[in-house]
């Protein structure tokens, strides 16, 4: 293990939550000018961070406690691992499992909420996963090669092989991010319905913890979304940019779907369109 | 700098309210007053909230409804009361039923008074009770919250006898 692998791994761990909540932050900004508000500082996740790591853990049960530092393990893997270049495949796979990690969590308390937003967690992830594992099928069949070492050394970009895929990642990215009109296990706007379930039961610090998860989270999606035009990085940043503010105009424009409905439509649409570009870039 | 001050969130409770202070609170959330670029959040979870705000007059059924949503904040947190009735019952305050303020089932660090009171005073009491919410999580005790003179005190209410300041007395 060299010197630049460890500083490569130290920078994957600590620049994705600080850039994730300032994208967060700046979300909440767009979104309060859009519905005629002033909005919270940008800095406001990180206020609430801070805030909820001083405030009383309180612990229903332990086992839950650790889901919620597993939730959070596990994506710090799935960032270390794509800064090593890994088996895109294992980052997938990492990225489930936490993902899991919260569903478990979730479900191992006796609160009939929190349980109903574990089972809408299992929805998404029944949504968005076919898509995401054809993704990486396209990009490595693409690439002749799983590694995410391979997408850097590309001679051109990946959205001239894969448009379509990325019209699909960017609807599976509405799910990953909880944004309307997929936003059912838990939502940033909704706090008081049944969408907030999943978290319900974690407060104070593990909360804290889940927050930081999902810095990780949309630090991961924009850098998905970079990463496919990453021979130009200031043309992949730009695409992930856009690909922000679209995120963030169709959470304000859209309104909640059933859980259902969410699967039935990201079963038809986005994994039909990867299914196409498959198809077509080996017809 | 202070993250508690920064970020508070809020659970509304609705007591026995006739729904005016209710429709006042959640005018503030609007974007006309827009309460969320003070950090302020109305989370539907006490166990994610800072501070309860309580809309309403307690009475028997509800105070241990009350006392529980109030427990199951993480500390520290600070509680407002918002109208009148949550000072001393209000106009419901002769009923059969009603207990009177709800300072009498859980401590509150804020009064704000009114019939309803104005949003722009809610979000006033809120950011009131920020600094008690800062001194609480620094560890500092904070006395009882200041009632300021109300309209009505029910006169034959031994417990409610001596427990204002004298000179705020009608």
């Amino acid at each position: 293990m060299t010197t630049e692998t460890i500083i490569r791994v130290l920078a994957a761990l600590l620049a994705p939550p600080l850039i994730g909540a300032l994208c967060f932050g700046l979300d909440r900004k767009i979104t309060a000018r859009f519905q005629g508000r002033i909005g919270p500082p940008v800095w406001q996740p990180f206020y609430d961070v801070a805030k909820l790591w001083r405030k009383e853990p309180m612990v229903l049960n332990r086992v839950k406690t650790l889901y919620v530092y597993l939730h959070l393990a596990f994506m710090m893997m799935v960032m270390v691992l794509l800064v090593l270049g890994e088996d895109m495949l294992m980052v997938l796979f990492a990225h489930a499992f936490s993902s899991i990690a919260l569903i478990l969590g979730a479900m191992s308390v006796r609160s009939p909420y929190s349980r109903l937003g574990a089972m809408r967690k299992i929805m998404q992830m029944l949504a968005y996963e076919p898509v995401l594992v054809l993704m990486v099928v396209g990009i490595a069949l693409d690439n002749a090669s799983f590694s995410a070492s391979d997408i850097w050394v590309r001679p051109q970009p990946l959205l001239y092989s894969l448009p379509l895929v990325f019209l699909a990642f960017f609807v599976a990215a509405l799910i990953k991010l909880d944004k309307s009109p997929f936003d059912v296990a838990t939502s940033h706007h909704a706090h008081q319905e049944l969408v907030k379930g999943v978290t319900l039961e974690f407060s104070g610090p593990y909360l804290a913890l889940i927050e930081i998860t999902h810095f990780y989270e949309t630090f991961l999606v924009l850098a998905v979304m970079a990463f496919f035009w990453i021979t130009e990085p200031a043309v992949g940043v730009g695409l992930a940019a856009a690909g922000f503010l679209g995120l963030i105009v169709v959470d304000n424009i859209s309104a909640r779907l059933t859980t259902r409905s969410m699967v039935k439509i990201m079963w038809t649409v986005p994994l039909m369109l990867t299914i196409i570009n498959i198809l077509w870039l080996y017809r | 700098m202070d993250s508690l001050v920064k970020s508070p969130w809020v659970v509304h409770y609705n007591c026995n309210s006739c729904n005016g202070c209710d429709i006042e609170f959640l005018a503030c959330l609007t974007p006309l007053y827009d309460a969320e670029r003070f950090g302020i959040l109305h989370v539907g979870n006490p166990k994610h909230a800072d501070m309860l705000v309580v809309t309403g007059a307690v009475n028997h059924r509800n105070s241990r409804v009350l006392r529980r949503v109030y427990e199951q904040m993480p500390e520290p947190k600070v509680v407002v009361a918002l109208g009148v009735c949550t000072a001393t019952g209000g106009i419901f305050a002769e009923g059969y039923n009603v207990l009177g303020g709800i300072d009498r089932v859980i401590p509150v660090d804020v009064f704000v008074p009114g019939c309803p009171p104005r949003p722009e005073a809610m979000i006033d009491g809120i950011v009131a009770a920020l600094s008690r919410l800062s001194a609480k999580g620094r560890g500092q005790e904070v006395g009882p919250a200041k009632k300021d003179r109300i309209t009505y005190q029910r006169p034959s209410d031994p417990a409610a006898e001596g427990k204002d300041d004298a000179a705020h007395r009608p």
